[in-house]
């Protein structure tokens, strides 16, 4: 379990580090907290003959908070850690199901080291990030020598640990865009030992109108197909008093999620369990989104419930 | 007096050394040496047609490429069988490099050697081995089927078949008034130590004598085994094992391919060599455990008490037999546990399969005997509707029939024979521990808030400190150091703290005076090594009566110094002293001195020993005949035969009613390893053993698929535990101290692994009301158990 040799390159800006890739072409890959890509060099399951590494490239390892009059953000650059984004008190305030997601990132040591928009990228099926990018509606700005793009979640990812990157481009920053309205956002998963990827995940987030009752409600799933999947869950929940609803009014939206996903079997869990999975914690995840939803909603308004 | 440490809880001396990573094991030894790494077999079952080394030739730092056509002599004949057995008919044991046929994925092929382990992957990927596919045999049930062999010469797949009886269990059964009979399946797992193995061998050409460092349970027999394969004089070999990251039984099979290989290629090349095994190869080419499949029938009367035992199982060895039948014997004996049925006899098949040989992993057996004898104590329990720690104690043998003969023959080829142990005592305080009584009542509370809840309890007799013997050396130096060693091996267990105490007790000086060296042949030549719980009993001993010796000779030589009598002498705090006499004193140092008729003064000790130095009889050697020069003995510890240590642990679990997640809500463990040397150690043995049972119950299993390929080889798929999955461990011991030997012990190393597959699965099966009858259970598994339960209307309460 030793890689093979490689050149490794350490530019210092964005600019220098899209010029290497240009100039390695197909034979590069990016190294930024590299707790995917080294156990795969180890494993010789990729064998990269350069290794570019962005962790000491100016600028990239910012968080902000942006409101660019279209709506506000969370932008996080691609050399920011996974402990940058979780424990940024503006973030948890504008966007908890940031927060609530990376929870179940792995372990601390290993957000520690592991980037997001390097978890972005690797587009992991498990991997909660993507999920929360794709119910979110967030993009990442991709670079290269060529000039620049922005692709959405779901363009993004194409496949199983596939996007739609090129060799020559450099994800720069990952946009995760703050909802609108009284909302309010969950995330749970069952996993087999605390910190591995889940059997099933699922984040969600519910609207609620002025009255505090379900206007929509989306969910994510991870672990649940080749791809995060993401459902409307809006048709079986629309209209319920968000705060104080039935156990049986949240497994209307966990049947539907049981309904429309279609999870494989592996060695952890039977496509079966999963769906079932997939179910309770549907139900679970709504529930609680909806109750902070509420609570959001109280605080917005300043009335109190 | 000086303090006594024996029984004290005193911190381990060795942590300061490994946990600021001042450790040295395996990797950290030879920078400069060459590496190998091998070709492994991707295939379960085939045969080898041909090894195509062109395109690997050019690459840059290339050293030597072996296949088994290149083995001289012994190191091209097959492995041993280390432990023969009259019922082992058919053993196989693999060559160091495949010859014509591999049997299981990861079968070492070819080795490279290159400038780096880097280079030799390299290497490694460019050769190209052409095989012929033969069917491969995996699980058990196919192995029985035998539509295939794994073996073409060895019927059935049938390495061994056994049968014990004692009286006619058969007939007892059919007698009694109540019988159950239960079909069990026990998946898979592994000792996966954090570290792997690892060898590095250097040849010293000029000296002719090698010297290997292998990560190893018994340093001393790789040397032997070394010495006879490379057909060198054992006197030129040194093998030590360096510090040791783990074994649990894996590391006690030797020799491995690689240690043979390994020092030979040093040799032949002239240059250090190591080899550093990682995760991957030795999740498929070490070995494993645990897999059986079992068929009880127990037949019982009114009172639960069991009149005929019939246990019938089929164990998976894997692919070789190396280690020969240890673990099928120790599961078709130590089943029995603390009972006494009126009828037993156990029948077993050792079955080849294409997967990685099975050998010992802590429990070695015991649990998957214990999980059969358990699982049928609660089934009776059911079936007559008692409170399931009444059945078990209506068959508890008692302490008034010690010591206990089953009238079988253990894993030493010795009767097994209980020396001591107090069942119901431990029932009593496991029941107390664990809030038994109490139990129904927050099961209740637990109902009303949507909760479920079980409990299950577990009972286990572990045989331990198998013989033959194990040395011990103890030397006081004139500087009042006492130096220690034993030739067995230490892979995490504390040994230098648990002989320094035992030692600095029976020699009068502080621990803190006392270095232990173990495992390595240049400081101790005889030993057998570190498994089967053996290491307290059998070096524990061995050092304490080794001390006795140096006590002995330093009363005497004090005695003559003192004009004492050396029966009114103590030694205290390093000084000997006569008992009462305050002032007629004499260092424990200078008695060193003493002790050695060579005086010259290159310290302070020597010189002021000269004032004691009588000037002795001028007629008479300055050596009598029957001393040595020195303060320093030898001497080893040989039992009759094992010690039985018991305990019984129980747990309260919790299923989530929607998610089926099992959480371990409380673990207790009551615990008799005889006297305790050291609490702390024997704690920290059974928190690992629980950890790993919790790991076999609830996480790890080993993923083969039709093809023979092990699919979850690594640790992101293989679930070994973490610290979130393994409960607070509550503990209580209880003390019935062993007649056999001089200090009383019994063996701890593996008792906490043995009964918690056992008690989770009782304490599932209680939350759930649906029998349980396989492990590992993960909650995908339990799902579809609700499931079928639900659809058959089974025995769901």
């Amino acid at each position: 379990m030793k890689p093979s040799a490689f050149a490794y390159h350490r530019p210092g800006t964005v600019d220098e580090a899209v010029a290497t890739l240009a100039g390695v072409g197909d034979d590069g890959k990016v190294l930024a907290g590299g707790q995917s890509l080294v156990p795969m060099l180890n494993m010789r399951l990729a064998a990269p003959a350069h290794l570019v590494d962005v962790n000491r490239v100016d600028g990239l390892d910012e968080v902000r908070v942006v409101d660019d009059g279209a709506g506000a953000s969370v932008r996080v650059g691609a050399a920011a850690r996974h402990t940058d984004v979780e424990h940024d008190a503006e973030v948890a305030a504008v966007l908890p199901l940031l927060r609530q997601a990376l929870e179940h990132v792995a372990h601390p040591t290993i957000r520690n080291r592991g980037t997001t928009v390097g978890s972005l990228v690797h587009a992991d099926p498990a991997a909660e990030l993507n999920a929360v990018l794709a119910l979110l509606g967030g993009s990442v700005t991709l670079r290269s020598t060529t000039g620049s793009r922005v692709v959405n979640a779901s363009e993004l990812v194409t496949g199983p640990m596939q996007t739609c990157l090129r060799p020559d481009e450099l994800a720069t920053e990952a946009a995760f865009p703050v909802p609108q309205g009284h909302t309010g956002t969950a995330w749970t998963e069952v996993s087999r030992r605390a910190g591995d990827y889940a059997v099933c995940g699922v984040g969600v987030l519910v609207t609620v109108d002025d009255e505090l009752r379900v206007r929509s409600a989306r969910a994510a799933y991870v672990s649940m197909g080749p791809v995060p999947e993401v459902l409307d869950l809006t048709e079986p929940v629309a209209g319920i008093a968000a705060g104080g609803a039935r156990p049986d009014e949240w497994a209307a939206a966990g049947r539907l999620a049981t309904a429309r996903l279609e999870p494989d079997d592996d060695i952890h869990a039977t496509a079966a369990y999963r769906g079932h999975l997939a179910g309770v914690l549907t139900a679970r995840a709504a529930r609680a989104a909806a109750e902070r939803a509420v609570a959001r909603a109280g605080d917005t308004t300043g009335a109190s419930t | 007096m000086t303090t006594r440490t024996v029984g004290e809880p005193i911190a381990r001396r060795e942590d300061p050394r490994l946990l600021t990573g001042q450790g040295r094991y395996l990797d950290d030894i030879g920078h400069d040496a060459l590496a190998a790494a091998f070709v492994r077999s991707p295939h379960a079952h085939a045969r080898i047609v041909d090894v195509d080394v062109t395109d690997a030739l050019d690459v840059d730092g290339l050293v030597a490429i072996y296949t088994h056509e290149d083995l001289p002599g012994r190191v091209g004949e097959p492995l041993p069988v280390l432990i023969p057995h009259a019922a082992l008919t058919e053993p196989r044991t693999p060559y160091a490099l495949a010859r014509d046929e591999v049997n299981h994925v990861g079968e070492a092929v070819v080795m490279v050697v290159a400038t780096g382990r880097d280079v030799a992957e390299d290497v490694c990927e460019r050769i190209r081995v052409e095989y012929d596919f033969l069917p491969p045999v995996v699980g058990i049930e196919s192995s029985r089927d035998a539509a295939a062999l794994v073996h073409d010469d060895v019927p059935g797949n049938v390495s061994a078949h056994l049968v014990q009886e004692v009286g006619d269990a058969r007939a007892a059964v059919d007698a009694a008034p109540h019988v159950v009979e239960l079909d069990l399946e026990i998946e898979r797992s592994a000792s996966t130590p954090l570290e792997g193995k690892g060898v590095h061998a250097r040849w010293d050409a000029d000296d002719r004598s090698l010297r290997v460092y292998t990560s190893t349970q018994a340093s001393t027999s790789v040397r032997a085994a070394v010495a006879a394969k490379l057909e060198l004089p054992p006197d030129r070999v040194e093998v030590i094992a360096p510090d040791v990251g783990g074994g649990f039984g894996v590391k006690i099979v030797h020799p491995w391919p690689e240690e043979v290989l390994v020092p030979w290629a040093a040799i032949r090349l002239g240059r250090e060599v190591k080899w550093t095994e990682d995760r991957r190869e030795h999740f498929v080419s070490a070995a494993h455990e645990r897999g059986q499949l079992q068929h009880v029938r127990a037949g019982f009367d009114d009172d639960g008490r069991v009149l005929g035992l019939d246990v019938t199982f089929w164990h998976d060895n894997g692919a070789y037999t190396p280690y020969g039948i240890i673990v099928p014997i120790v599961t078709s004996t130590q089943l029995l546990g603390p009972y006494k049925p009126g009828a037993y006899r156990v029948e077993f098949s050792s079955l080849y399969t294409n997967t990685v040989t099975v050998t010992p992993y802590r429990g070695a057996g015991r649990p998957q005997g214990c999980f059969a004898m358990e699982r049928t104590m609660d089934a009776i329990a059911a079936e007559l509707g008692l409170d399931r720690t009444v059945v078990r104690e209506r068959n508890f043998i008692q302490p008034d029939e010690m010591p206990y003969d089953h009238g079988l023959t253990f894993q030493d080829g010795r009767p097994l024979i209980y020396d001591s142990g107090d069942f119901p005592a431990t029932l009593a305080k496991l029941r107390k521990l664990v809030g038994w009584d109490e139990f129904e009542t927050y099961r209740d509370q637990a109902r009303a808030q949507g909760r479920r809840v079980g409990i299950g309890i577990g009972c286990y007799v572990e045989g331990t400190g198998v013989g033959p013997y194990e040395g011990g050396f103890v030397k006081v130096e004139t500087d009042g150091t006492v130096v220690v060693a034993t030739g067995l091996t230490t892979q995490g267990q504390g040994h230098q703290t648990v002989f320094a105490q035992v030692v600095a007790d029976e020699l009068g000086v502080g621990v803190d005076r006392v270095a232990v060296t173990t495992g390595d042949t240049r400081r101790f030549g005889y030993a057998v090594g570190t498994f089967a719980s053996r290491a307290a009993v059998m070096s524990g001993n061995a050092v304490a009566l080794a001390a006795r010796r140096v006590r002995e000779k330093a009363l005497r030589v004090a005695g003559e110094a003192l004009e004492a009598d050396p029966r009114d002498l103590e030694i205290v705090d390093g000084e000997v002293r006569v008992k009462g006499t305050p002032g007629a004193t004499i260092p424990l140092t200078t008695v060193a001195v003493l002790s050695n008729p060579l005086r010259y003064a290159f310290d302070a000790e020597t010189e002021r020993a000269t004032q004691f130095a009588s000037p002795g009889d001028p007629d008479q050697p300055p050596v009598a005949d029957d001393d040595e020069p020195g303060l320093q003995g030898t001497d080893y510890y040989s039992p009759p035969r094992s010690t039985f240590a018991n305990g019984m642990h129980a747990a309260i679990v919790e299923t989530d009613p929607e998610t089926a997640e099992i959480s371990i809500l409380r673990y207790c463990v009551v615990h008799d390893c005889g006297t305790l040397l050291n609490p702390r150690l024997v704690e920290g043995q059974i928190h690992g053993g629980v950890a790993q049972g919790v790991g076999g119950a609830l996480y790890e299993r080993m993923v083969y698929d039709d093809a023979g390929q092990l699919v979850n080889a690594s640790f992101m798929d293989f679930l070994m535990p973490y610290a979130t999955e393994v409960p607070a461990i509550e503990i209580d011991h209880l003390q019935t101290p062993s007649p056999l030997n001089p200090l009383g012990v019994k063996g701890a190393g593996e008792a906490g692994v043995i009964p918690v597959s056992a008690v989770l699965a009782a304490a599932i099966e209680d939350a759930e009301g649906i029998r349980v009858t396989r492990m590992p259970m993960s909650p995908s598994e339990l799902h579809h158990l609700r499931e079928r339960s639900t659809n058959e209307e089974g025995p769901r309460r």
